[in-house]
């Protein structure tokens, strides 16, 4: 029995959630402190896992196992295979900067209120570190029904982020604010309830089918051929499992949610519903679909494709003509998650891997983008593009950390998101030359609404709503500096996160029985 | 001695992270300290030429490796260096340029408060570009060309509260990128074909692939070297790039930037080579493009622009060099060497002149300047000689071997694109002697006015403390400047008979790109003849309109071709129309659809459930007798069916 | 002996006090037919039980009984406390649970 190193990730946070709410109303920052703190060690205990973790070792590693409801089969599994421990650390690794982000956003607004029970900022990190926990243990999980059961559960703690803590900045008023907020919040809410329900009927299915939720047993009985699933109910789950996480990444047609949760939730939070919940849902693509219904995908790969590249132009398009500063930053992410679902399902080794470190990058990029936009916005108190205006000439630190992210997410060479972005389209074309082709307009149209938006918020002339606005604080650049140096480092060197992943992808593949194909002219070489 | 290849793109690069994210504390020495690292990188360069001059002719490419980038699976990208003849020549120009740009603008962005990122800036091109020409693959070659947008970007729009500049900018970002989707394109379709994109395994292979793999992945590298040569179609960015200081326009247009897609084309000679197709495009694109800029040029009364259409121009005559194969392949880069010397004389020039002249560009107020600045006018008529090819200058020897090997190209073809070059060298001739009138000789148009005339682009902020409304007092530029400029000019007169007398540079490139004489149908004496008396004829033909003639201050209206060529041949209007109006309708249309489509769907399936519910909550009305009434009602309708189910 | 005729009597029975629960509206009448019902159903139950012969229908019957007598205190509680809350023990003036 060797030490829980997975229990233990997924436990500090958990713990951390519990001690952070209980803490007295009056101290505020004894609160703050304690999020932080715990985030931290998470931090080390993530940067414990990946030490321990051989990347050339078995499949499932750290594996912990005990029975839980033993009559339906539930067992609590753990085990982290490269793609988990790469998302595992990103979860990790963005938690700290989220909750220093948000280190203001729910200080109560007045002290007018003397409510013993009245807490919102123990709430708020608290509720942060619990998304973290449960998060952090979806990517661990190897059983079926202990991941359906965080990836339902999860939706509660960000219901309360995006409707409880929204964003302050709203043109019409607190009224109007609210009432958009809740809107945001029930239309997260019910959208992804609705794809874990479908998800539940799915996963009900391969119970029936398989007679257990554990993945290691499934693929063991799927090795052996005693595995009796008729291709029909295979492609029925595996469609049930597609769009519960389709709806989660978010995958066109079901992405309207992202933009109003994220536009109206604050920035760190915003942050967290995209760069880490929503990874869960590639994440499961990967893990879950792949590795369950290995037919089944390799059926729906080209409507699946298909939708994948809508998403990347169209999201793109869209993130062309919004005016808020939010919307346009989550319409972005909609067409890099086009991105990412087009590297899994070409089924190539550079796709696949591509996807994972795209999941990786895309974090930090759009944490890195999405939190200085966040630090504007709090100074000016508006989330639209059009009340700023020459913002480089009076906070030149803030603009210029806003271009990186921007060039981040715009995929420029030397900046990590770039090797993420070129493999997953070089893994496309390998195999699907045109969408491979079509997919490069994504990189046009990127550069046009990154530049578009720096144009309009920081060049120009000084507006007068901008004039004195100060630059970025301490906490803000320690926030933002040490994301900058990842995505600088991970795109000159990202051979530490490729070397994690390559295995793992080499396995699904194999899963997924499908091999890269081969260049014609390989022989001369 | 190999592995001091990174040093040389490691000094700029260490210049830039030092200026940019150092801070205040760094704005008196951020230019000296900017130089001295461009200035380092150049040493370096200098050493390893010295060793590779040492070597044989056979052996003279070094490689470093440093590190693997991105392995995954069969895609193996390296972060490694090759340094070749080729790369040499480039790490020389691009070094030795960017250092004396580096030093002119230590004058000229003296009174700028923001000068210590305008050098970090400038050593964050350098290093780019180095990078890109030292690449021993593509994808790290494609680094370096996204690095070389970036710089020009942030260069371009140095001076961001202009909302022109910000705007051109965001242009020549755009419009390059692309450009950049046709060389990821191409590197794709490399590792599909070849399964490798290093530079050695896709040459070694080369043979193998069939024509039309070649020629798809030549045409999208022709596409990448149109966007950053700015080649037709996709030119349009360079006449804004003008909004950027001028040391940026010289070092864009004579040492990196636009000459990276020649560096492509010819880099990738194994390719094109065994894709005429894609070669008579690339020949195609060079012409058309060589005439496009010189008659922009012809047109322009902004002297910075007038010399970015001459460069576009110029460009053009390297990539119809280069589309001509071995014929022609070290005749581009000869001429890109010379160009790259009188180009940067030449903005520097002007940009001498523009601030002995309150930042005005419009040369229609400017005339007679020879007197007030001397050096300037000396070194800008240096460079003016020896773009039009004057006989024994650098220009003279390297577009006549353009010219040549145009006609010796053979065929309807060759006579096609002798004549189009021949005719380019007249227009040149005719829009730079325009430029050299209307600025240095001619009566003093500038005296009794405000500079700066309204529809000139706003002008550099410095110049406020200049005091831009007086009357201009045309006065030479500090030494600072005009060394620069001096070092240029020797090297505008030198460098061409260095290169071409005995065919030294022939012999120095052609381990690299191979060469081949080819037929001409006409002796190198009649295209040296025919080319001088064209050049006659152009400088002629301006001498009549600008110098006996007396220049109107104000531009006359023009015949239909001049309108359109100030209007850079209608090209922007055209972008504007279908590209950005185009799009906005579609953006505008799709954010619609999103909201009503997309989004109605669901909003609508949320508003039938809430109808729904209302409805039934009527039922709910809380009289004690109606839900007991419910309650015998169900009961009824169970007993009944089960009595019904036993009958049946 | 025919069970027939308690068994009429018994639906009888059951079918006046459900009519009365549905159409009186003092809580006291509705709470009479209440029991009314509940003694209808044990008719029944002690009618098969001598039908079948054995004692199970008793034994509910006597359920029931407890079960009514426990419901009567409750109820008449709660009528009791109404009526002094509102002056009325008509059930359609306690319509208060709805949506």
């Amino acid at each position: 029995m060797s030490f829980p190193y997975l229990t233990v990730t997924f436990a500090l946070p958990a713990a951390g959630a519990i001690v952070t709410a209980a803490v007295p109303a009056a101290r505020r920052t004894a609160a703050k402190w304690t999020a932080l703190v715990f985030s931290l060690a998470t931090l080390v205990m993530a940067a414990i896992v990946i030490v321990r973790f051989d990347p050339g070792g078995g499949q499932f590693q750290l594996a912990e196992s005990h029975a839980w409801i033993k009559d339906f089969g539930v067992s609590y599994d753990l085990g982290v295979d490269g793609i988990g421990v790469a998302l595992l650390a990103l979860t990790a690794l963005l938690i700290p900067f989220v909750i220093l982000a948000g280190w203001h956003d729910a200080d109560p607004l007045e002290e007018a209120r003397p409510n013993r029970r009245w807490r919102p900022t123990q709430g708020f990190f608290a509720l942060i570190l619990a998304v973290e926990a449960m998060v952090v243990l979806s990517f661990e999980a190897t059983d079926v029904f202990l991941f359906y059961l965080l990836f339902e559960a999860m939706l509660i703690p960000m219901y309360f982020l995006i409707g409880g803590f929204g964003d302050r900045a709203h043109s019409g008023g607190d009224e109007a604010a609210a009432t958009q907020r809740s809107y945001a919040a029930v239309k997260f809410l019910l959208y992804n309830l609705v794809g874990g329900l479908i998800m539940l009927a799915a996963v009900i299915g391969v119970y029936v089918v398989a007679g257990t939720f554990s993945l290691t047993d499934i693929a063991h009985l799927r090795a052996a051929g005693d595995l009796s699933m008729s291709t029909s109910t295979g492609r029925w789950l595996f469609l049930g499992f597609f769009f519960a996480f389709a709806v989660k990444a978010p995958l066109w047609p079901v992405h309207t949610w992202l933009p109003s949760a994220m536009g109206e939730s604050t920035a760190p939070v915003a942050v967290l519903l995209t760069a880490v919940v929503d990874k869960v849902g590639t994440f499961a693509m990967l893990r879950y679909c792949l590795q369950l219904f290995p037919e089944a995908s390799k059926w729906a790969t080209p409507v699946i494709l298909v939708l994948a590249l809508i998403s990347i132009v169209y999201g793109a398009l869209l993130a062309v003509g919004q005016r808020d500063i939010k919307r346009l930053i989550a319409y972005a992410s909609i067409s890099h998650f086009g991105f990412i679902i087009m590297g899994i399902f070409a089924m190539t080794s550079q796709g696949q891997s591509g996807a994972t470190l795209y999941m990786v990058n895309h974090g930090i990029s759009t944490a890195a983008l999405m939190l200085v936009a966040g630090f504007l916005i709090s100074r000016r108190g508006s989330r639209l593009i059009s009340d700023y205006g020459g913002v480089q000439k009076v906070a030149p630190v803030l603009a210029g950390t806003f271009l990186i992210g921007g060039l981040a997410t715009l995929s420029l060479p030397g900046l990590s998101p770039f090797v993420s972005e070129f493999l997953v389209l070089v893994g496309t074309f390998s195999r699907y030359p045109v969408i491979g082709i079509i997919a490069t307009i994504g990189i046009v149209l990127a550069a046009l609404y990154v530049l578009v938006l720096y144009q309009r918020t920081m060049t120009g002339p000084v507006k007068a709503t901008v004039q004195g606005m100060s630059d970025l604080k301490v906490r803000e650049v320690v926030v933002v500096a040490p994301l900058i140096a990842l995505l600088i480092f991970l795109g000159v060197y990202p051979k530490p996160l490729t070397d994690i992943v390559n295995p793992a992808v080499h396995q699904t593949m194999s899963q997924v029985d499908r091999t890269d194909p081969h260049p014609q002219l390989e022989a001369s070489r | 001695m190999d592995n001091l290849i990174a040093l040389l793109i490691a000094a700029p690069l260490l210049g830039a992270a030092v200026l940019l994210c150092g801070g205040r504390a760094l704005d008196r020495v951020g230019p000296l300290v900017g130089t001295v690292l461009s200035g380092a990188s150049f040493v370096i360069g200098a050493v390893l030429f010295a060793d590779m001059l040492g070597k044989g002719a056979g052996d003279r490419t070094m490689t470093q490796h440093l590190f693997a980038w991105v392995p995954v699976a069969g895609f193996k990208a390296d972060v490694g260096f090759q340094l070749d003849q080729l790369s040499m020549t480039f790490v020389l120009l691009i070094s030795g340029v960017g250092t004396l740009i580096h030093i002119y603008s230590i004058g000229y962005m003296a009174h700028d408060e923001r000068r210590r990122r305008f050098f970090g800036y400038l050593n964050l091109f350098v290093a780019a570009m180095l990078l890109l020409v030292l690449a021993s693959n593509y994808l790290l070659l494609y680094m370096g060309w996204e690095g070389v947008g970036l710089a020009s970007y942030l260069l371009i729009g140095f001076w961001q509260h202009k909302p022109s500049a910000a705007t051109a900018a965001k242009k020549a970002f755009l419009v390059n990128r692309v450009g950049d989707m046709g060389l990821s394109i191409a590197i794709m379709l490399m590792f599909t074909t070849f399964g490798t994109f290093s530079f050695g395994g896709v040459f070694g292979a080369a043979h193998g692939a069939t024509e039309g793999k070649l020629t798809a992945i030549s045409l999208m590298l022709l596409l990448a070297a149109c966007g950053k040569s700015a080649q037709v179609p996709l030119q349009s960015w360079l006449g804004d790039a003008m909004e950027g200081p001028t040391p940026v326009s010289a070092l864009i247009h004579a040492a990196t930037m636009v000459t990276a897609g020649v560096y492509l084309i010819t880099r990738s000679a194994d390719l094109f080579n065994g894709a005429p197709t894609a070669q008579l495009a690339v020949v195609v694109v060079g012409g058309v493009t060589l005439l496009f800029g010189a008659i922009v040029g012809c047109a322009k009364d902004d002297i910075k622009k007038s010399l970015a259409g001459s460069t576009m121009s110029q460009i053009g005559y390297m990539i119809l060099a280069a589309g001509l194969g071995p014929i022609g392949y070290v005749f581009a880069i000869m001429h890109l060497v010379t160009h790259g010397f009188f180009k940067a004389g030449l903005f520097l020039g002007a940009g001498s002149v523009m601030h002995g002249m309150n930042d005005e560009v419009d040369m229609r107020k400017y005339g007679g300047l020879r007197k007030y600045m001397p050096v300037t006018f000396v070194t800008f008529g240096l460079g003016y000689l020896a773009i039009i090819g004057f006989p024994g200058l650098s220009g003279f020897f390297s577009k006549d071997k353009i010219v040549e090997a145009a006609f010796a190209k053979g065929g309807t073809e060759g006579w096609i694109l002798g004549a189009v070059t021949l005719l380019g060298a007249a227009i040149t001739a005719y829009y730079m002697t325009r430029m050299m009138l209307m600025t240095f000789f001619g009566e003093e148009r500038w005296r009794n006015t405000a500079t700066a005339s309204p529809d000139a682009p706003d002008v550099e902020p410095a110049a406020e403390e200049r005091g831009r409304h007086a009357e201009p007092h045309p006065h030479e530029s500090p030494s600072v400047m005009t060394i620069p400029m001096i070092v240029l000019a020797i090297g505008s007169v030198g460098a061409g008979a260095f290169f071409g007398v005995g065919d030294r540079f022939l012999r120095w490139l052609e381990p690299v790109t191979g060469h081949s004489e080819g037929n001409s149908p006409v002796s190198a004496g009649v295209v040296t003849a025919a080319t001088l008396v064209l050049l006659v004829v152009g400088a002629g033909i301006a001498y009549l309109q600008y110098g006996r003639r007396p220049v109107p201050a104000r531009a006359p209206r023009g015949s239909l071709l001049t309108r359109a060529a100030r209007r850079d041949l209608l090209q922007d209007d055209f972008n504007h129309v279908v590209l950005v109006r185009g799009g906005e309708h579609l953006t505008r249309s799709l954010v619609y659809v999103d909201h009503t489509v997309v989004d109605g769907v669901v909003n609508g399936t949320a508003a039938s459930f809430g109808g729904l519910s209302g409805r039934l909550r009527k039922l709910q009305n809380g009289y004690a007798r109606s839900y007991a009434l419910s309650m015998f009602g169900g009961t009824a309708v169970i007993v009944a069916a089960t009595l019904l189910m036993r009958a049946v | 002996m025919n069970p027939v005729y308690y068994l009429y009597l018994a639906s009888l029975l059951f079918t006046i006090g459900a009519a009365g629960v549905l159409i009186r509206r003092n809580a006291i009448v509705v709470f009479m037919c209440v029991e009314l019902m509940l003694n209808a159903c044990n008719l029944a139950f002690v009618a098969f039980s001598r039908l079948h012969g054995n004692l199970d229908g008793q034994i509910i019957a006597f359920f029931t009984m407890v079960v009514a007598a426990a419901e009567v205190v409750v109820g008449l509680a709660i009528i009791v406390s109404m009526f002094r809350a509102r002056h009325s023990a008509s059930v359609d003036d306690a319509s208060l649970m709805k949506l």
